[in-house]
């Protein structure tokens, strides 16, 4: 048993690799190991989100979010769900639990509304981001930290225009979310070509691929648009399965996008900068519990559409690798 | 069933008569209940999250936990009655934002007081139910695969129309319509005292137990299910309705469904389309847990309601322990696992002792 141990673990270490691999990877994380940078009381915050399992977006808002904390002397807590009713339960959990500063999504604005006048009234201050810019002042939070989705969907199709492109795809991930049908219908109203939705079930990647597949051989599509990095991807896989010629654009980055732009598999990706979101959120809510500071004056702040292409993917590419971009 | 069972449980087996008709000392009666086992799991978790997490055992929380049991609980009770007469339905939880989506656009569309689409959305709801019991006595396809279908077919359904009557993927508000306020206080009011925030759906929760609890255990109806689930040709042999009971029964989670849609929608003023794929095994998961087996004719409808509420505590007291939430679903899986252990590990222990 030893004898087959050593024989594994000397065939590893003749094998280093150079490049790339956990090392390198720990070489480049340089963060998120610092201590408080502030003597502020330790408050807890916490933040409910409308993400699905596993959802790279997400992960990179959690991952601002928790830099911001550590520098704050902040506790964070985190649940998520997609259902707007779990999402609501979750909200109020955290009520019951009494937390000093409450981050929420409103993509599902109406199953939200109850439970942030809830937290108003428990004295709870509510920050949102992502979503809900039209919803966050009425529903009482004090800012909104976001991307406005439409005005989002029109940049791309105003590039997409740019690009001379004629028939595009819209890919939804996620049946019933308000801000991605307002991303596809803001593309839909600059774009000078034709747009169609295409929905399918973001949770099962194998049928993503298999839907944008099916689609682009039933149609002489030029351009696809992915809501979400992750699809980027697949819809790349689909293109070259259906033989199809069609531009891969997509709205968010990560390293595999960053690769994709310099690499020319991919058109274009439209950044709403989810780092900033959830680091942004924790921190004003520090600064408001510290000095009753209020970012926006009312007015949504935007963390987007920042178009990147080939020209500023190679530096992004870094920083998306370290899951901050 | 398994053969370790010390008494048969089907009415129609003629050595003995049915045991729900002798007389045995209280003790002995409620260690034979079906949900015993699920009871003592219920005060295991309730125990070990009131240790674990700080903020469980305030009211307020107890309050939250509660609502969270009763949205499972209020389908939990006709998809066990379903189960104990021996079929699934995979359709239940798309079935409930169906409700809500009906009521909503229809109410929407005709310009009608809330009333009407409360109505319509029930006449819908049990046209589902009886749609998937029919082609069930009638095909004798596998209810698993029927069902599936008109799960299928009903996702389709909430987005399709959705998109072609709002022209979005929610439904427009029916806030501000008449009816809507005292549809609301049928369906989603809300008592405050103190703290404690009482919503009227465990009312609804507690009744529809109340309900399928005299169903089963006084009425002659409640026979045919127990017949139908444990033995379907030997129910037919001496005149059980069974194809009847079937069809009722799935009317039975139809209702379920439209009362919980009815609630989804009073809250929250819009319905979104998409919602709702996955809940129904949430139900199935809460019937088994309180009791009732995967093959059918055995079983309660109080065990169903312990199984939600120990769905409801374990869901919302990871939340209030403060667990990372990437391991959500796992500790929620492990959680019911264990608790369906010892459910079934206590159940063993009474049949012996009898």
């Amino acid at each position: 048993m030893s004898a087959v141990l050593a024989a594994v673990v000397g065939a590893t270490l003749a094998g280093c690799s150079s490049t790339g691999g956990k090392r390198a990877e720990e070489r480049a994380a340089k963060s998120a190991h610092g201590r408080a940078a502030v003597d502020t009381p330790r408050w807890t915050v916490a933040m409910v989100t409308h993400s699905g399992d596993g959802d790279s977006f997400w992960d990179i808002v959690r991952s601002g979010a928790k830099q911001a904390a550590v520098k704050d002397n902040i506790k964070l807590l985190y649940a998520h769900s997609d259902e707007g009713q779990q999402q609501s339960e979750q909200v109020q959990s955290y009520i019951d639990q009494k937390v000093d500063g409450l981050i929420v999504t409103l993509a599902k604005p109406d199953a939200m509304k109850a439970v942030v006048a809830k937290a108003r009234k428990a004295g709870i201050p509510v920050i949102t981001v992502n979503s809900g810019s039209a919803e966050s002042k009425a529903f009482g939070a004090l800012s909104h930290i976001g991307q406005d989705e439409t005005i989002a969907g029109e940049a791309v199709g105003d590039e997409l225009t740019k690009r001379g492109r004629k028939k595009a795809l819209c890919v939804l991930h996620e049946q019933g979310n308000v801000g991605h049908e307002q991303r596809c219908d803001g593309a839909r109203k600059t774009f000078k070509g034709k747009l169609e939705n295409l929905y399918v079930e973001g949770t099962n990647m194998p049928d993503v691929l298999s839907a944008i597949e099916a689609k682009l051989q039933s149609g002489d599509y030029d351009a696809v648009v992915t809501l979400g990095a992750p699809f980027a991807d697949t819809a790349v896989k689909a293109k070259k399965q259906a033989g199809s010629d069609a531009e891969i654009n997509t709205f968010d980055l990560s390293k595999q996008v960053a690769q994709g732009l310099a690499n020319g598999d991919l058109g274009f990706a439209v950044d709403q900068q989810p780092y900033l979101q959830g680091y942004q959120a924790v921190d004003l809510l520090w600064l408001y519990k510290y000095n009753a500071d209020v970012l926006g004056g009312g007015q949504p702040v935007l963390t987007g559409p920042q178009i990147v292409t080939k020209d500023e993917a190679d530096e992004l590419a870094e920083y998306a690798d370290r899951g901050t971009r | 069933m398994s053969s370790s069972l010390a008494r048969p449980t089907t009415p129609a087996d003629p050595p003995e008569p049915d045991e729900r008709l002798l007389h045995r000392s209280t003790l002995r009666r409620l260690l034979g209940r079906p949900e015993l086992g699920a009871v003592v799991g219920a005060v295991a978790v309730f125990v070990f999250f009131s240790v674990v997490a700080n903020s469980f055992l305030q009211l307020s929380s107890l309050s939250t936990v509660l609502y969270a049991s009763s949205t499972i609980g209020i389908m939990a009770v006709p998809v066990a009655l379903l189960m104990i007469g021996g079929e699934f339905d995979l359709s239940t939880g798309v079935a409930v934002t169906t409700s809500a989506l009906v009521s909503s656009m229809f109410s929407y569309q005709m310009t009608a007081n809330v009333w009407v689409g409360v109505g319509v959305s029930l006449l819908t709801s049990l046209a589902i139910g009886f749609f998937n019991g029919i082609v069930l006595v009638r095909t004798g396809l596998p209810s698993f695969i029927i069902t599936l279908a008109t799960f299928l077919m009903l996702t389709g359904m909430n987005l399709g129309f959705t998109k072609l009557i709002s022209g979005k993927v929610s439904t427009k508000t029916i806030g501000d319509m008449e009816g809507f306020e005292s549809a609301r206080k049928v369906f989603a009011s809300q008592h405050t005292i103190g703290d404690v925030n009482i919503k009227i759906t465990i009312v609804w929760w507690l009744a529809l137990v109340a309900l399928a609890t005299w169903i089963l255990l006084r009425t002659r109806a409640g026979n045919w299910i127990f017949a139908a689930g444990g033995n379907a040709h030997a129910a037919r042999a001496v005149g059980v309705p069974v194809a009847r009971t079937k069809i009722a029964l799935y009317m039975g989670t139809g209702f379920g469904a439209w009362v919980l849609g009815q609630h989804l929608l009073f809250s929250f003023d819009t319905v979104q389309s998409g919602e709702g794929v996955g809940n129904e095994l949430l139900y199935i998961i809460a019937a088994v847990i309180g009791g009732c087996l995967m093959t059918g004719g055995y079983g309660s409808a109080i065990g169903a309601a312990v199984g939600a509420l120990i769905f409801g505590m374990t869901n919302k007291g990871i939340v209030y322990a403060q667990w990372d939430a990437d391991w959500f679903k796992f500790f929620l899986g492990a959680m019911l696992l264990l608790a369906t252990l010892l459910n079934a590990w206590v159940r063993k222990r009474a049949e012996a002792s009898k």
